[in-house]
């Protein structure tokens, strides 16, 4: 949560709120990535 | 109140550590992990600076580290969205990396503290400053000056590749910024890497390799790739290069406009490296002079400091010195990213926290920069003798008295004294030392001792007070990032054949009363050595001076090529059985070569990976 928070101060800061699309992609690609390595890997075929 | 500042994750990590605003300790990780530039979490460096200063982690007051991890990543982010659709596959490759490195960099580093603390209040007390605050506050804070102008120039931080800043007793104002990919920094590493060397450590190589060229390819650097403004500033063309979005700093196009693929790795050295050498250390040369003469005149300021890892560039830093725009020049002797760990802590200590800064007249605050480890003389027994190493123990008069003669006998001398230097110049704590005056050390280091590239040159260290004596140089030079030519009568001409020559040949030729440290242009880096700071150093070179009559001696770092400079007398023994270091002196124990165990000497010259 403070990773989010954090982001989203950042965003501000800099007034880059475009790149919060691509950096929830990224997160949540990145999330799949490592999710696919555990035992909900075959669960995550039937999302799709 | 007591500062950590770190380094990492990039190269040469590293720790620093401020005690009410005074610099204790600091070190480079890579000394004790014996990985040359370690990029990994110094967990060893701070561990060295809590112990040297007493304390434990819990007495840290603030963790600085030296970037912001959300502004590179968006660096990184934007750079590859210009680029897009180019770069996908480096892209894709770099995603998971990013993620966990960068974004999540608070949580890799509160893990780490972990292991010292597991409770570390780290929302409060972990503070991160930017890349080149960093820079420029390791060059300002603990430099003499009340008010300077402060130039870092680098590869890169999150996006400031060159930045001027204004610092006044406590302030440091950063004023102007250079953003990437339009960088010096990485401009010289691209010829770094085309001229064969290694990216972020062969940079310093290429400068040496610089004088045996001409600089033919200049014009054509400053007409195609670099678009150069009267002020300093630039922008470079980036159709010929491929650093942002390829793994390879150059390209396609770049090889053609110089004639051929980038040579490869321990290929041998072509008149054509040379003149690239020689032409990309002009054009550096020329961006600095412009950059520090535009300082100079629109802030009207007495003072320059210098940091980055461009101010690793003595020969540039050299020229701007006789340009005499300044009245004086500090570089920061960490001016590459180890540094940051101390700027990290100084900027925090002084802009975070907002506490006075006092300037102690003509001494800087980096202490001669020997500001890590150092061993009792019972310690460096205990061990020596442990490593099955024979040894005469000697008074401190007696210890000076025979390293002085052997440095008289034209000997390879190891020397391990004090604290271990901090930087990437030993300067007379872990040296190999040898006579300037003998035609053939030159040689016998590059080729025996160093087992390095034979072009390169070696250094001098001189006695302060007698610096302008043999040196075309009047200022302090503690740091070895200062060139200057040796004086005219003390030079010998080179003949039409002998300038013809190349590496170790052209080396060898006796350029001056002092030709192991002359280079092929008599230049030489100088260290000018002060008693206040190292005393053991000074009298050493004073007993060689009441010998021979010459107050210089060769100082290069005691290690050998690939190696990161010794740190315990543990390394320095390895390294003396496996060179041909004729005598190691470690504290007041004498070691000679011939009398040691044979079965101890080993071949080091394999051992590390080529930098």
């Amino acid at each position: 949560m403070w990773l989010i928070k954090e982001l989203w101060d950042f965003m501000r800061v800099r007034k880059k709120f475009w790149l919060l699309p691509i950096i929830v992609v990224m997160v949540m690609l990145g999330a799949l990535l490592v999710l696919t390595k555990t035992a909900i890997g075959p669960f995550i075929y039937t999302i799709f | 109140m007591r500062i950590l500042g770190i380094s990492a994750f990039y190269h040469d990590s590293a720790a620093a550590l401020l005690v009410d605003g005074k610099l204790v300790a600091a070190a480079q990780e890579e000394r004790f992990t014996r990985k040359k530039h370690d990029a990994g979490f110094p967990q060893q460096a701070i561990d060295f600076c809590l112990q040297h200063a007493g304390i434990d982690f819990r007495d840290v007051d603030f963790v600085a580290f030296y970037d912001k991890p959300f502004l590179k990543f968006e660096r990184l982010l934007e750079t590859y969205l210009a680029f897009a659709p180019r770069g996908f596959t480096s892209f894709r490759m770099a995603i998971p990396v990013w993620l966990k490195e960068k974004l999540l960099q608070k949580t890799l580093l509160r893990d780490e503290f972990k292991r010292w603390v597991p409770d570390f209040d780290w929302h409060n007390k972990l503070l991160f400053g930017e890349h080149h605050q960093s820079h420029a506050a390791s060059a300002f804070f603990p430099s003499p000056f009340e008010k300077a102008a402060v130039l870092t120039m680098d590869g890169v931080g999150e996006w400031a590749t060159t930045s001027l800043a204004i610092g006044e007793g406590s302030e440091l104002r950063m004023v102007r910024e250079l953003h990437f990919p339009h960088s010096l920094g990485l401009l010289y590493s691209a010829f770094t890497y085309y001229t064969g060397f290694k990216v972020n450590s062969g940079e310093y190589k290429v400068m040496g390799l610089a004088p045996y060229g001409e600089p033919r390819f200049k014009a054509m650097i400053l007409d195609k790739l670099v678009d150069l403004k009267d002020d300093g500033s630039f922008r470079l063309n980036l159709e010929y290069f491929d650093y942002c979005t390829g793994l390879r700093m150059t390209n396609e196009k770049f090889d053609a406009l110089f004639g051929g693929k980038p040579r490869k790795a321990e290929e041998r050295l072509t008149q054509r490296e040379m003149d690239l050498a020689a032409s990309i250390q002009a054009v550096t040369e020329e961006i600095v002079l412009r950059l520090a003469r535009s300082v100079a005149k629109e802030n009207g300021v007495k003072n320059l400091c210098l940091a980055g890892g461009v101010a690793l560039n003595c020969v540039a830093n050299g020229k701007v010195l006789r340009e005499k725009l300044f009245d004086n020049i500090w570089v920061q002797p960490a001016a590459g990213d180890a540094g940051g760990a101390v700027g990290a802590a100084f900027a925090a200590y002084h802009g975070f926290c907002r506490q006075p800064r006092t300037v102690n007249g003509h001494l800087d605050g980096m202490d001669g920069s020997y500001l890590g480890p150092q061993y009792t003389q019972s310690d460096i027994e205990t061990r020596l003798t442990a490593a099955g190493a024979k040894f005469d123990v000697l008074s401190y008069e007696g210890m000076i008295d025979a390293t002085a003669q052997a440095l008289a006998d034209e000997k390879a001398v190891g020397w391990f004294q004090g604290r271990m230097e901090f930087g990437p110049r030993a300067l007379g704590g872990r040296s190999i030392l040898g006579d300037p005056r003998s035609p053939s050390m030159q040689k016998t280091l590059n080729l025996k001792v160093k087992y390095r590239e034979s072009f390169r040159p070696f250094a001098p260290s001189v006695l302060r007070e007698d610096v302008t004596d043999w040196f075309e140089i009047e200022a302090d030079s503690p740091y070895m990032l200062m060139v200057a030519p040796v004086v005219e009568r003390r030079r010998r001409a080179m003949t039409a054949d002998e300038q013809a020559l190349f590496g170790i040949e052209k080396l060898n030729v006796p350029r001056s009363d002092i030709p192991a440290v002359t280079h092929v242009d008599y230049s030489a880096r100088i260290q000018t050595v002060h008693r206040e700071t190292n005393p053991a150093y000074y009298d050493l070179i004073s007993a060689f001076k009441a010998r021979t009559g010459c107050p210089v001696i060769v100082n290069t770092s005691f290690n050998v090529r690939g190696e990161p400079i010794v740190c315990t007398p543990e390394d320095a023994f390895r390294c003396f059985m496996g060179s041909e270091i004729e005598v190691l002196v470690v504290g007041n124990c004498v070691l000679r070569k011939d009398v040691q165990d044979p079965s101890l000497k080993r071949d080091y010259k394999d051992t590390f990976e080529l930098d």
